[in-house]
């Protein structure tokens, strides 16, 4: 189906489904129970799943495949914001030709830094990279100005009338889709549940099921493979005939892409664009996701950009008075005690929980979630690994 | 004219001088091997023919073209592939994977960009690839992780890797090194066999005397980065200056 095979097909109509039934699932607690502070279901929350979800999948094509590290991929996000911002500023509200502007101009920039960066390999590359998106984070923050508006980043203004809208005078323009407003939406209220649906949201869900869809391809075809062969051996593949470099600065480009593609769709969600988005920090969160999630894998990076983004939005909400309410059962010495012992990893200190995990998945599953995911399977049938298994999951590592 | 023709070749790394006038001739589809002791200079020679270094002064041309100044997938391409002494496959992926991987790069040339292309929908080069483990008694490992393989294995399949864009010249570089007897023998056999079978040149550098004396129609040998003589296998066996230079009390 759609020249995917059964198994693939199988994968690509889950994440279908769960993205599209994502409000419902991902709000299981009713309103105003304690446990309410866990429900993801809210706009902002889940667009930054998918919109990070693309992220990932695109440097995924990239990490997953060629082997190439690139410690620099919020480069292109913030270039792609940029790039989609002053579409909306200048031309029009619309929220497609800013994605589409943000994906090329992302694209060329790729191309530029992939150019100069693929000349070495390993850890030269990533620290090339590194270099050239701290450069464009520091432009952006200083000399870039007049482009970027500095510290303060853009924003959509009163003064801003794009050409091809017709605003009132004074009036703010808002992203959205031939007419239908990025934060329309509705509440379905069920019982004491309550779940959200946003057109912002499914706007960019759909955009990430394409996203999928495109890296399963990639992923499939002869061209995939010769990307893993570049992982695997590029003296053989040189000796082979073939040139190592056009395969990895297409992916590289291709990566690009997917992270404009990311950028634009922030915009579109939320209209502002900033230099921070191109902080390396940023470049080194969507290593994170892919490698947590499970490199190489199809929906690894997904997992993985939900995980940490899950993390950084609910678990550093939770503060003091609502541990002191959740221990409230016990006695006070002790609960003052676990309180002591919880706090550090709540919060503020989130990123504590999450270094945590990530060093106990990359040292205990070295293949992400998806392994984990994968050995619980096999945990649940009841055997132990099925040798025909085994074997399709070291040739084909995807899933 | 042979099908590759070097000439007055010399290579210097510093103050030593690895390749002296080295002047060889290989017949079309003959095997010709090449000997030598240790610092001899044949990882260097060999190194020359396929673009990974360039020597100082002199040509080599293949089938009346240079290949001087050629990057190694360009030499590949003019029809010249290379095994090496350790195999260099492609570890991460499946053995049916190896092999498709010439069969693309000969189909496609260097770079091409089917990225929506399925790539086991790929008829024509599945087949050739299967066709090829067969021929290799390698059709039952096709879903295996290549560098699980035995290191006989892993030799057959560089080798079928290579046969599988039908090269003009082949080119191997101690085939048998490391090697079990087992493992010698039936790589041996498999050369064989392909120089029965088929329109091949074949240049092979080795240390194993039972091998180049089961395979060479002709041998040259190399000393201090020299050819000292060149003829066939039975007259190298009893050339004096051979058994001084080179194969000592073992021949």
């Amino acid at each position: 189906m759609l020249g995917l095979d059964k198994k693939d097909f199988r994968l690509l109509l889950i994440v279908l489904i769960i993205t599209m039934l994502a409000p419902f699932i991902l709000n299981p607690f009713p309103e105003g129970s304690g446990l309410a502070q866990f429900n993801a279901g809210y706009p902002d929350l889940m667009q930054r799943f998918v919109i990070f979800g693309i992220f990932a999948i695109g440097f995924n094509i990239l990490f997953g495949l060629t082997g190439y590290l690139s410690f620099g991929h919020a480069a292109f996000l913030g270039v792609g914001s940029y790039a989609a911002i002053w579409m909306m500023k200048l031309v029009t509200l619309n929220v497609i030709p800013a994605i589409i502007l943000g994906v090329i101009i992302a694209g060329l920039f790729a191309l530029a830094v992939g150019f100069i960066s693929l000349r070495r390999s390993g850890i030269y590359f990533s620290i090339l990279t590194l270099a050239f998106a701290q450069m464009s984070y520091a432009l952006a923050y200083s000399v870039l100005t007049p482009i970027t508006g500095g510290e303060t980043g853009l924003q959509i203004k009163s003064t801003d009338s794009p050409l091809l809208s017709n605003l009132a005078d004074g009036e703010i323009g808002r992203a959205n889709l031939f007419g239908m407003d990025m934060r329309a939406g509705f509440d379905i209220s069920m019982g004491d549940w309550l779940f959200t649906i946003n057109a912002g949201y499914y706007i960019a869900a759909v955009f990430m099921i394409i996203a999928f869809y495109l890296s399963i391809r990639i992923f499939r075809s002869p061209f995939g493979t010769m990307l893993r062969a570049v992982k695997s051996n590029q003296t053989r593949m040189y000796y082979t005939g073939l040139n190592a470099r056009p395969y990895t600065l297409a992916a590289f480009v291709i990566s690009g892409m997917y992270a404009g593609l990311a950028g634009g769709l922030l915009v579109a969600m939320d209209t502002q664009a900033g230099p921070e988005r191109m902080f390396w920090t940023a470049s080194g969160e969507v290593v994170l996701m892919t490698i947590l999630g499970g490199a190489g894998t199809l929906i690894g990076p997904v997992l993985g950009s939900g995980a940490i983004k899950y993390m950084e939005n609910i678990l550093s909400k939770i503060n003091k008075d609502i541990l002191h309410e959740w221990f409230a059962f016990m006695p006070d010495g002790l609960e003052d005690f676990v309180i002591t012992l919880v706090y550090p990893f709540i919060g503020k200190g989130w990123h504590l929980t999450l270094g945590l995990i990530f060093m106990a998945v990359v040292i205990f599953l070295p293949g992400g979630l998806v392994e984990g995911g994968q050995r619980i399977g096999r945990l649940l049938r009841g055997k132990k690994a099925n040798p025909d298994d085994e074997k399709a999951t070291q040739s084909t590592p995807a899933e | 004219m042979g099908i590759l023709e070097v000439k007055n070749v010399n290579k210097r790394f510093g103050g030593l001088q690895a390749l002296g006038d080295v002047n060889l001739s290989v017949a079309e589809n003959t095997c010709h091997a090449i000997i030598g002791p240790n610092g001899a200079g044949k990882s260097t020679l060999l190194n020359c023919l396929i673009g990974k270094l360039i020597p100082d002064t002199g040509s080599v041309m293949f089938d009346g073209q240079s290949v001087l100044g050629r990057k190694p997938y360009q030499i590949n391409q003019m029809g010249i592939s290379r095994v090496f002494q350790t195999p260099e496959i492609f570890g991460d992926l499946s053995v049916l994977e190896n092999m498709m991987i010439p069969i693309f790069a000969k189909r496609d040339g260097a770079f091409r960009m089917h990225a929506l292309a399925q790539a086991t929908k790929e008829k024509d080069i599945v087949e050739q690839a299967e066709h090829m483990l067969e021929s290799l008694n390698l059709a039952d490992a096709r879903h295996d992780h290549a560098a699980a393989m035995s290191r006989g294995n892993k030799r057959r399949l560089e080798i079928g890797m290579c046969l599988a864009q039908n090269p003009r010249l082949l080119l191997l570089d101690e085939p048998t090194a490391g090697m079990a007897r087992a493992d010698t023998n039936n790589t041996i056999d498999l050369l064989k066999q392909i120089k029965d079978e088929r329109d091949i040149t074949i240049c092979i550098i080795e240390h194993d005397m039972h091998v180049v004396f089961s395979l060479a129609e002709r041998i040259t040998v190399l000393a201090q980065g020299t050819p000292l003589v060149e003829d066939t296998p039975d007259k190298i066996k009893g050339h004096p200056k051979v058994r001084e230079a080179y194969l000592g009390e073992s021949a």
